[in-house]
């Protein structure tokens, strides 16, 4: 069973390599050597999909039970994305605006988070007592799944919508508050020192020792936050119903359209690649170690 | 007396609850304006927690340090600093750093070109010019090292601390920033405690070697004065018999009479 997914694709990248040295000759041994250094880049992970894509062929076609082949899905991906920015009221829009709205509270709950999550961390950072007073609720508080605050949202706010930023932003805070202390606790001495030497008062010491020391440490922390709140909106959506990509793959489901939540789940890995790699540069924007 | 800045009677002891280790005591040292005291002693003996109550970083525990008859019991810019790894904060450039604190001594004394001017002379002294627009972490440990220098003088202290400036450099970075170091207190003047483990940049560049005892509870061993003419060179110090006496004073005081405790055992 194994050996076969993994000789094809091999065939499959032996003959993409020999191809253009036969067709040009003269630059072979150049293009050769391009072709080693972006080998590993572009051919493993080509091969990985295609291993994927075969084992999922051969799932749809020998086990069946409702997985859509690949065609099927495929052609249901065009049909979605031909169309994302359609809206004939709210129970048919397109997928455009699903994600848009999925995003739109994460980013609501994520700013909350943020907002309260960065004076809380430096807050905890800069004084033992605080750190000693909260970081026990802390402990007990951040491995709880998220979705478990949803009832207390609904409780509390009597709206799904505020609800389920509610959710994003207890799951946000905790990554934020605990990097940004971190951070805060992991300022140099000799920064500290420098600071004592030219007298900087409190402001000062906020603007040029504290934001900057620790920005990395906060975005870092923010990063994290973004990634899982990417992840729990799908969930909560799925709970709380409206527009959203989570209650458009729970809809699908109630439709029994499984090409349509295959296609939501690359959709939604996309998007989260994109909030990751947008954090990323702006992490390394701000990283002065970095430079 | 009246000593410009006079260390008297200082000793600390850390921990005084749970295990009180002395780390120095009864410390006593005068030193006149303008002087350039250094202070050698083996790994340990408490030069830096020196320093720092100097700077007013540590609080001693005994004794207490006065500059100009005011006790000393804050860190301030009138005793600024060159850190032994430099401390040059890496979000500002070389220009940033400097500014950061001619802005904090002088804001409210000079005005925005004045300042300007003063950043890029102090830069200019140490030869660091044509880096000023670079992130610490884009020029080399001795040029580093040279803007933490340029950071300190340019707050125009009444007292430079030096803790090892040049430690981590290598002999020929060494030797140039020694020869820079000379060449500005020859025109400066300042009053200048620098702490080295090299005994020949204590006899180049002090007036004064000041030699410490081993620790825990460390004290001032000895205190060697340095006659050598001022405007010193390197080259012709090679042959010198003074300079000579006086290394060899300070290598017996270390090697023969205050062996680190680790060396007798080996
Ligand atoms: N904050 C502190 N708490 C407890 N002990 C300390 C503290 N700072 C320094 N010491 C101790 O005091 C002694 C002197 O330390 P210090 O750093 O001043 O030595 P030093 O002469 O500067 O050594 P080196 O040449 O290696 O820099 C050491 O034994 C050190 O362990
Ligand atoms: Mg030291």
């Amino acid at each position: 069973m194994t050996s076969v997914p993994v000789d094809e694709p091999t065939n499959t990248s032996m003959s993409q390599t020999e191809s253009p040295i036969a067709i040009a000759p003269s630059a072979a041994s150049r293009l050769r050597e391009r072709l080693f250094q972006v080998l590993p880049d572009i051919v493993l992970p080509v091969i990985t999909l295609l291993v994927v894509l075969l084992v999922w062929h051969l799932i749809a076609t020998n086990l069946g039970g409702g997985i859509p082949g690949i065609g099927e899905t495929w052609e249901r991906g065009v049909e979605l994305l031909s169309d994302p920015f359609h809206s004939n009221g709210p129970n048919d829009m397109g997928i455009f605006w699903q994600v848009l709205y999925s995003l739109g509270r994460v980013m609501a709950g994520f700013t909350l988070a943020a907002l309260v999550g960065v004076p809380v961390g430096f807050l905890m950072g800069s004084s033992a007592i605080f750190r000693k007073g909260w970081a026990p609720l802390i402990q007990i508080l951040r491995p709880v799944s998220p979705l478990a605050w949803l009832p207390i949202g609904l409780l509390l706010f009597r709206a799904v919508d505020p609800s389920a930023i509610f959710v994003i932003f207890i799951t946000s805070i905790w990554p934020i508050i605990l990097n940004t202390s971190a951070g805060v606790v992991a300022i140099p001495n000799d920064y500290r020192n420098v600071a004592a030497v030219l007298r900087l008062n409190r402001i000062e010491m906020v603007r040029h020792i504290l934001l900057p020391a620790t920005l990395p440490h906060v975005l870092t922390g923010m990063r994290l936050s973004l990634g899982i709140a990417w992840m729990v909106i799908v969930a909560a959506e799925m709970l709380t119903g409206g527009i959203g990509i989570g209650f458009f793959v729970w809809d699908e489901w109630n439709n029994l359209n499984v090409s349509s939540i295959i296609v939501a789940i690359i959709i939604i890995g996309v998007v989260g690649i994109i909030l990751d790699l947008g954090m990323n540069m702006i992490q390394r924007r701000f990283d002065h170690s970095q430079r | 007396m009246s000593a410009y800045l006079s260390i008297e009677g200082v000793g600390i002891t850390f921990n005084p609850r749970k295990s009180p280790t002395p780390a120095l005591v009864g410390v006593d040292l005068k030193i006149a304006k303008g002087e350039f005291v250094s202070i050698i002693g083996h790994s340990g003996c408490g030069k830096s927690t020196l320093l720092n109550i100097v700077a007013g970083l540590l609080k001693p525990t005994l004794g207490g340090v006065f500059l100009e008859r005011q006790l000393v019991d804050a860190p301030g810019p009138d005793r600024a600093v060159v850190f032994q790894n430099h401390s040059l904060l890496p979000w500002l450039t070389v220009y940033d750093n400097v500014r950061l604190a001619v802005n904090k001594v002088f804001g409210k004394t000079r005005g925005e070109a004045e300042r300007h001017e003063w950043t890029l002379h102090n830069l200019n002294l140490v030869g660091m010019s044509h880096a000023i627009a670079k992130y610490p972490s884009e020029v080399s440990g001795g040029m580093k090292q040279r803007v933490g220098i340029a950071r300190a003088l340019a707050m125009e202290p009444k007292v430079l601390l030096m803790d090892e400036p040049f430690g981590a450099l290598d002999a020929l970075n060494r030797a140039r920033l020694q020869d820079a170091l000379m060449g500005i207190q020859t025109t400066l003047r300042n009053t200048v405690i620098m702490i080295t483990h090299d005994v020949d940049e204590a006899v180049l560049l002090s007036d004064r070697i000041v030699m410490m005892t081993n620790g825990p509870a460390a004290t001032i061993g000895e205190v060697l004065d340095i006659p050598l003419d001022r405007a010193r060179k390197r080259l012709d110090l090679a042959d010198d018999t003074t300079y000579a006496h006086c290394r060899g004073e300070v290598l017996r005081f270390l090697y023969a009479r205050h062996r680190p405790a680790d060396a007798d055992a080996a």
